[in-house]
């Protein structure tokens, strides 16, 4: 089931926004894409992550991809339970499964990101 | 599947007199110990296992698996008592010399590193020389969707930043894309032609106009350099530098953890940078200040290299003339029988490989299933899932050493499989069912990996 109030990217990366914080995750047609997740880098504590530039990367069984930041800011946590429990993404992508934490430097990049109808055209084309 | 370590711990034999002091010696070897007999049918038991050239087709995409003559190991196995620091090594130097000027002569190039010690290590040298070039003026290199995993590796070591380049709807590199993304800041484009679709890149004399155009170089990944012998110079479409990987293309065989060799060359404009030692008159010299160093210790895998000399030697230039022909001609052969059976989308001529996918599929049957139920047939999978720009890719690579009977058979054997997920998807779900070891959980393997086998 898709939570209320997210937005997306292209890249199929879901924005939890909370005041200037930011949190971030894929959807669960990304994860479905990728098939079972088995290995997660994500950034730094206190590293600063620019919109649509790698700031981490998902490894599955398949393929390696880049985790393209949605927006631009400071990294203020990174979930730890991926480190031993990376299925957590594929299990609950939208709750157990969120990536890392940012305080947002530009809030007006929220404009550009897309809501759950815009982003369900795109993964109706794919 | 127990191997021999796992049969418990028998005493072979016991050093008795031997000519070391006794505090020195350890009381305990914690190794295995076992009679020769024993160690004998371990190793047999799992070449027998094994997978090779030697004993079935092996159709591995963008790895070039072909039969290498076994004359060419034995001349390998002449000079293997040669220590690296013999006094008088003017043959192997000759054989150095007169081999970097056979892989000048094909490419195009003005001078080749015989250094680097496989394909990633000659990108890596070839990157560093493009780093030396432009010093910290150029921060970015360009790479294609369709290049290999160690292209963009091989920049990011050298600290450029990769920025990609999408394909277009032919497989070609995106001419616009290209064009937005060279900028003053680019110091060069990272090229596999043909690429890893199999593809002849139909452009490419626009693309590397476009680079040189903005200043910057074109680096040629050579791995595919299989269906261009004697027919294609990448010097003549632009490219600036080139590695070759002799144990693909050139006799020896690739895979099984090496030892390769990943030759550099590059134009005259790039000499000063190659690796150290250069051979100048028939002596290893030391003497260039703007060299990227040494990159490998001794005179490399010089065993690589004469199996490459001795190929080239045997060959000739009309021998490899037909190496190119046979190896496209057996790949667009099997492209054009399997299109019927499978969805092809990039439905061109191709080089000496291409890349069908399992879209269309019935029962939901998949590239991984294929892949697993071709091992019940005796025949290696092909690269799978790679390129990514291709959903569910298989990669097939004939080479040219294969008979007509053995691509026909191959063919027919892709067509049972394509009945049979139609028929009995169960029996490709199931595969591989006749192998030493069933399906693996690659799953579990990746996240609980188990490194040691536990006796």
């Amino acid at each position: 089931m898709t939570p209320e109030g997210l937005r997306y990217t292209e890249d199929h990366e879901w924005v939890k926004i909370d005041g200037d914080i930011a949190i971030i995750g894929i959807t669960d047609y990304a994860q479905k894409q990728l098939t079972d997740i088995v290995f997660v880098e994500l950034p730094e504590k206190g590293k600063h992550v620019t919109k649509g530039t790698s700031a981490g990367a998902l490894e599955s069984v398949k393929s390696v991809s880049d985790i393209l930041s949605p927006m631009t800011g400071e990294v203020l946590e990174t979930n730890q339970d991926l480190a031993d429990n990376p299925q957590l993404i594929n299990e609950d992508p939208y709750g157990k499964g969120w990536l890392f934490k940012i305080k947002i430097s530009d809030p007006a990049e929220a404009e550009t990101l897309l809501d759950l109808v815009a982003y369900t055209d795109i993964t109706k084309e794919a | 599947m127990k191997t021999i370590f796992a049969k418990g711990n028998r005493k072979g034999h016991v050093f008795n007199d031997i000519d070391i002091d006794q505090r020195f010696l350890r009381k305990e070897l914690l190794i295995p110990d076992f009679c020769e007999t024993d160690v004998v049918r371990h190793y047999v038991s799992l070449e027998r296992m094994n997978h090779g050239v030697d004993n079935g087709f092996y159709p591995l995409g963008s790895c070039t698996m072909k039969y290498n003559p076994k004359v060419n190991e034995w001349a390998a196995s002449l000079f293997a008592s040669i220590h690296p620091l013999t006094k008088d090594n003017r043959g192997c130097l000759t054989l150095m010399t007169e081999l970097s000027s056979m892989l000048c002569k094909i490419t195009g190039m003005a001078e080749f590193t015989l250094s680097p010690a496989a394909g990633a290590h000659g990108e890596l040298t070839g990157v560093m020389i493009l780093r030396k070039h432009f010093g910290d003026t150029r921060s970015k290199i360009l790479i294609p969707d369709s290049a290999h995993g160690t292209n963009p590796a091989s920049a990011a070591l050298c600290g450029f930043s990769v920025v990609e380049i999408k394909s277009d709807a032919r497989g070609n590199i995106d001419l616009s894309d290209l064009k937005e993304k060279m900028a003053d800041d680019v110091a060069g484009l990272m090229v596999t032609n043909p690429n890893t679709l199999g593809l002849f890149d139909e452009n490419i004399m626009e693309v590397t106009r476009i680079v040189h155009e903005n200043g910057g170089l074109v680096y040629c990944d050579g791995a595919n350099m299989n269906p261009l012998l004697g027919r294609v110079r990448p010097a003549d479409f632009g490219a600036d530098i080139i590695h070759l990987n002799l144990h693909k293309t050139f006799s020896t065989p690739h895979g099984g953890g090496g030892p390769g060799s990943g030759p550099v060359g590059v134009v005259g404009s790039l000499r000063k940078y190659l690796p150290v030692p250069r051979i100048v008159e028939g002596t290893f010299s030391y003497d260039f200040p703007d060299s990227i160093g040494q990159m490998r210790s001794f005179w490399s895998n010089f065993g690589v290299l004469v199996k490459a000399y001795c190929y080239f030697l045997a060959l000739g230039e009309d021998g490899l003339y037909q190496v190119s022909e046979y190896s496209v001609l057996n790949a667009n052969y099997l492209k054009n029988r399997l299109k019927k059976t499978f969805h092809l989308p990039f439905d061109r001529p191709c080089m000496h490989e291409f890349v069908i996918c399992d879209e269309g599929m019935p029962n939901n049957v998949t590239t991984n299933d294929i892949a697993k139920r071709l091992i019940d047939f005796g025949i290696h999978p092909p690269t799978v899932y790679f390129p990514l720009i291709v959903k569910g890719a298989m990669m097939i690579e004939p080479t040219e050493t294969e008979s007509k009977e053995t691509l026909d058979k191959f063919c027919e054997v892709m067509e049972q499989i394509r009945r049979d997920a139609e028929d009995n998807p169960e029996i490709l779900k199931n595969a591989p069912n006749n192998a030493p070891v069933r399906r693996l959980d690659a799953v579990k393997a990746a996240r609980e990996p188990i490194l040691r086998e536990i006796l």
